[in-house]
C-alpha cells in the first residue's frame, strides 16, 4: 500500500518538473525581452536595465531556471502587479472559497450522478434511460457561463429565490476568519443566520459547476452498469436468490464504477477550468475570479502561479484517483 | 464510406448530430444570404434597441438595435472557422508527433510522450488563457493557444495506434520487401490509424466551439462588433433581466451546435470501435 503510493508520487515528479519548465519558458522566453515587458511602455532604458539586474535577467538561462525552481519550492511566487501583494498570500486567502465550491460541485456530481447512472443502466431502453441520456448529452454540450446566466435570470432575477452573486449578503457581518471556509467559520462563530446565508449563496454556483461532471458521471456509470449486468457473477448471484437491492447497489455498483472513478479524476481539470468562468459570473472570491482579474489586467505573475497551482493540484488528484482504484480493485496494487 | 453511412443511418442520435452539423455548415457558408438583416453584422440601429422577440425580429434585438436572429446565423461562420482552424492545426502538430513516437521508440518517443503528458496535465482552458494572455489578446492568439493545448490528444491516440500497427504482420511484410520508413509510416500506418483520429477531431470541433465561446465571453477571443456567440452573451449581461432574449438565443446556438458534433462523434466512435458502445 505505502509502496504503491510512493511509487505513484515518484512517477509524478517528471510531470511536475516539466510543468515548472513550461511556466518558466512562458515567462522568460515568450516575451522577447521580459524586462521590457515588466517595465511597461513608458520606461526609460535605465529603468529597464535596473529591472534586468533586479530580476537576474542578465544571468545565464539555466541559472535563472535554478533560481526560479528554488523560489517556487519556497512558495515565493512573486508579487501581483495588481494587488501589490505576494501572489502566495493572495492565493492562500482565496483558496478556501474555491475549495468549498469545487467540493460541493464534485459532491453533487458524484452523489446525484452515480445513482442516476445506475437507474439509467437498470431501465435500459425504457423512458428513464432515454430521459437521462438526453440530459447527459445536453449537460456535456452546454456552455457553463451561459447556463450560469440562465440560472441567475430564473432563480435570482425573476423568482428571487436565491442570491445573485458573492459569497455572503452585503448586509451580513463576516464571521471571524478561522478556517477561511465561510460555512465552517459561521458555525464556529455560532451564527446560524450567516451559515444559511452562505449556503444559499453556494447553491447556484455549485449547481452550475457540477453540471458537466454530473452528465459525464451519469454516462459512464450507466455504461459500467450495463457491462457488469452481463457478467456471469451477476447471473449466478441472481440464481442464488440475492435480494435485488443488495445485488445492484453493492455487487454491481462496485464493479461498475472503475471507469467512473477515472472520469472523476479527469473531471477535476474541467472543474478547475469551469471554476474560472463560474466564479467570474457569480463574483465568487476564489482562485477563478483571481485568474480572470489577472487576465484582464495582464498580471503575468499571477497567471503563471495559477497555472502552476492547477497543474500541481491535478497531479495530486490523479495520485488520489489511482489510490481509490487500488482500494476498489486490489489486484491493481499487486501489479504495481 | 458508404458502409459507414449505412451503419450511421441506423443510429438515430448520430443522424440527428449529422443533421445539425450539416445545418450549421450551411449557415456558415450561406449565412449572409440567409440572414434577414445581413448588414447587422456591423451596423447599429439605435431606434430599435432591445426589442423583445416578434415576427420582424424572431430573437429580438440587442443593445445596438441589431437583429439577434441574423447575428446568431452570421455567428456560425466564425464559430466553425475557429473550430476547424484549431482542430486542423492541432492535428498537424499532434499526428506526426504521434507517428514518430510510436514508430521510432527509444528516447525520441520517451521525450515526445513526456511533453505530451505535461501539456495534458494542465487543464486546457487554463493553459490556453495563460498562453493567449502572453501573446497579447486577439482572436489569432486565442486560436493559436487552443491549438497548442489540443495537439496532445491526437499524439496520444496516434501513438497508441502506431505502436499497435507497427507490431502487426503487414508492417513486418512491408519491411521484408524493403519498404522505406516514410513509406510504411505515411502510406500504410497513417491510413489505418486515421479513424480514431477522425472521431477525436469531430468531438474536438464541438469542444473547441465551447472553449472558444468561453474565451470570447472573457474578452480574449473575438472582438466587437463581430457576431460571436460568446461575445454576445458577455455583452448581454448588462441588460439582464430586462432583455432575457439577448443572452438566451446565442447560448442555445452554442448548445445545439456542440451537441450536434458530440452526437455525430459518438455515433462514429460506435462504428469505429464497437467495443465501447454507448447503447446496446
Amino acid at each position: 500500500m505505502l509502496r504503491f503510493v510512493l511509487r505513484r508520487c515518484i512517477l509524478v515528479l517528471p510531470s511536475l518538473f516539466g510543468l515548472l519548465l513550461v511556466t518558466f519558458l512562458l515567462i522568460r522566453v515568450v516575451p522577447s525581452d521580459p524586462a521590457m515587458a515588466l517595465a511597461g511602455d513608458a520606461a526609460t532604458p535605465e529603468q529597464i536595465e535596473r529591472l534586468r539586474q533586479q530580476y537576474g535577467l542578465d544571468r545565464p538561462i539555466w541559472e535563472q531556471f535554478a533560481v526560479y525552481v528554488g523560489k517556487v519550492a519556497t512558495l515565493d511566487l512573486g508579487e501581483s502587479a495588481f494587488s501589490r501583494r505576494p501572489v502566495a498570500v493572495d492565493i492562500a486567502q482565496r483558496l478556501p472559497a474555491t475549495l468549498a465550491l469545487t467540493f460541493c460541485a464534485l459532491a453533487i456530481s458524484v452523489f446525484v450522478g452515480v445513482p442516476l447512472g445506475v437507474i439509467a443502466g437498470l431501465t435500459h431502453n425504457a423512458w428513464p434511460d432515454y430521459l437521462l441520456r438526453v440530459f447527459s448529452v445536453l449537460g456535456i454540450a452546454v456552455a457553463a457561463f451561459w447556463f450560469a446566466i440562465m440560472l441567475q435570470l430564473l432563480f435570482s432575477m425573476e423568482l428571487g429565490w436565491l442570491p445573485l452573486r458573492g459569497e455572503l449578503s452585503p448586509t451580513m457581518q463576516r464571521p471571524p476568519r478561522v478556517t477561511g471556509f465561510m460555512v465552517v467559520d459561521a458555525l464556529i462563530a455560532g451564527r446560524f443566520d450567516v451559515f444559511t446565508d452562505a449556503l444559499r449563496h453556494l447553491v447556484l454556483p455549485a449547481v452550475t459547476l457540477s453540471l458537466g461532471g454530473l452528465a459525464t458521471i451519469v454516462r459512464f456509470t450507466r455504461a459500467g452498469v450495463l457491462d457488469t449486468l452481463q457478467q456471469d457473477f451477476v447471473f449466478y448471484e441472481r440464481a442464488m436468490g440475492y435480494r435485488r437491492r443488495r445485488l445492484v447497489w453493492i455487487y454491481v455498483l462496485r464493479n461498475s464504477v472503475t471507469a467512473t472513478v477515472t472520469q472523476i479524476g479527469l473531471l477535476f481539470g474541467g472543474l478547475i477550468a469551469g471554476g474560472v468562468v463560474v466564479e467570474a459570473i457569480f463574483d465568487w472570491p476564489g482562485i477563478g475570479s483571481y485568474t480572470v482579474q489577472a487576465i484582464l489586467t495582464g498580471d503575468r505573475q499571477v497567471m503563471l502561479a495559477v497555472t502552476l497551482l492547477v497543474g500541481t493540484v491535478y497531479a495530486v488528484v490523479n495520485i488520489l484517483i489511482d489510490l481509490v482504484h487500488g482500494l476498489l480493485d486490489p489486484r491493481l496494487m499487486e501489479r504495481a | 464510406m458508404i458502409h459507414i453511412l449505412r451503419k450511421l443511418s441506423r443510429d438515430l442520435p448520430a443522424m440527428l448530430g449529422l443533421g445539425i452539423v450539416l445545418f450549421v455548415l450551411v449557415l456558415a457558408i450561406l449565412g449572409p444570404l440567409l440572414a434577414p438583416y445581413p448588414e447587422d453584422a456591423a451596423a447599429s440601429h439605435l431606434t430599435r434597441r432591445l426589442r423583445p422577440p416578434s415576427a420582424a425580429y424572431p430573437f429580438g434585438t440587442d443593445n445596438l438595435g441589431r437583429d439577434i436572429f441574423s447575428r446568431v446565423i452570421l455567428g456560425a461562420r466564425g464559430a466553425l472557422s475557429i473550430a476547424l482552424t484549431v482542430v486542423s492545426t492541432a492535428m498537424l502538430i499532434g499526428v506526426p508527433l504521434g507517428l514518430i513516437a510510436g514508430y521510432r521508440g527509444g528516447w525520441v518517443s520517451e521525450g515526445i510522450m513526456r511533453v505530451t503528458d505535461v501539456v495534458l496535465a494542465i487543464p486546457q482552458l487554463v493553459l490556453a488563457l495563460a498562453l493567449a494572455q502572453l501573446m497579447s489578446p486577439s482572436l489569432e492568439s486565442a486560436m493559436l493557444a487552443l491549438s497548442l493545448t489540443y495537439w496532445p490528444f491526437f499524439t496520444r491516440i496516434v501513438y497508441a495506434e502506431t505502436r499497435r500497427l507497427s507490431a502487426s504482420l503487414f508492417v513486418d511484410a512491408l519491411r521484408g520487401i524493403g519498404a522505406g520508413t516514410s513509406r510504411i509510416v505515411f502510406l500504410h500506418i497513417l491510413p489505418n490509424a486515421l479513424s480514431p483520429v477522425i472521431v477525436r477531431a469531430t468531438i474536438g470541433l464541438g469542444f473547441t466551439i465551447l472553449v472558444a465561446a468561453v474565451l470570447g465571453f472573457l474578452g480574449m477571443g473575438a472582438t466587437p462588433p463581430a457576431p460571436d456567440w460568446g461575445l454576445a452573451i458577455a455583452e448581454s449581461r448588462t441588460y439582464l433581466p430586462r432583455a432575457w432574449w439577448y443572452a438566451t438565443f446565442p447560448g442555445l446556438a452554442i448548445l445545439i451546435t456542440v451537441m450536434g458534433f458530440n452526437l455525430l462523434g459518438d455515433g462514429l466512435r460506435d462504428i469505429v470501435d464497437p467495443r465501447i458502445r454507448r447503447s446496446r
